[in-house]
């Protein structure tokens, strides 16, 4: 998801230009008129959209847009909730809200995992060439027996760990 | 907006609550890694090395690795 700073450069050219960046309404919108991707859309990384939600306003949203431009104690709590509806599309509330999708993500890992999983499994069968000599189990029994006989890491490693009187390793 | 008022959120030092919390928490949890590896493992380890060595006798290891028949130099 191209960030939203990144797709204002990258459609800055259309329909607004740069100096459209700071004005509010986009009522002087002049010539082409580009379609709304996401500079309209609020988001978290982004919240204060250029374009406002709502641009095409009947009649009384048109009212309501010049008594905006009186002083804003004259308005009441549902004008005030009206204007905040005409210009984002969700509060934060709602555009912050949670969602189920990691479940889905998460499903979707599993599934291939498990996938790749028998993939690999029909390799080792049917595909893959015998082990190189050193990797087999009598080669790696001898190279063991022959690191206990040299005493590496004897304080805290590996002869540490093995009983050379009862031949074992330690409990 | 709602009918009930809110409290009122706090406007400021918010910055310098959170530098101060996470100075706190990291200076403590730094100097409690640091002690834990300090005995769990530096002073686990001398003792380790220290038990090992007290009663080492080199001759007898090396005795026991030439009956094993690790040495190309002597058998």
């Amino acid at each position: 998801m191209l960030p939203k700073a990144a797709w204002s450069l990258v459609l800055g050219k259309g329909g607004r230009g740069r100096r459209g960046m700071h004005s509010s309404e986009g009522t002087a919108r002049g010539g082409g008129k580009t379609p709304r991707y996401t500079n309209c859309y609020a988001q978290r990384h982004y919240p204060m959209p250029e374009e406002p939600f709502c641009t095409e306003l009947n009649a009384e949203q048109q009212a309501l847009k010049e008594k905006e431009k009186g002083s804003w104690t004259l308005l009441t709590h549902a004008e005030k909730v009206a204007l905040y509806r005409l210009q984002f599309n969700e509060t934060f509330a709602e555009m912050n809200r949670r969602s189920n999708e990691w479940k889905t993500v998460m499903g979707y890992v599993f599934f291939f995992f498990g996938f790749a999983a028998l993939v690999i499994w029909w390799q080792r069968v049917y595909m893959f060439p015998p082990k190189p000599i050193t990797l087999t189990d009598e080669w790696k029994a001898k190279q063991l027996q022959r690191m206990l006989d040299m005493k590496v890491n004897p304080v805290q490693g590996l002869a540490s760990r093995w009983d050379y009187e009862k031949k074992q390793w330690k409990k | 907006m709602a009918p009930e008022v809110l409290p009122k959120p706090q406007m400021r030092g918010l910055l310098a609550r959170r530098l101060r919390f996470h100075m706190v928490t990291g200076f403590v949890l730094s100097l409690g890694v640091a002690a834990l590896y300090k005995v769990g493992v530096a002073d686990k380890r001398k003792k380790a090395y220290a038990d090992f060595y007290r009663n080492y006798d080199a001759m007898k290891d090396f005795e026991e690795m030439r009956k094993a028949g690790i040495f190309q130099s002597v058998k």
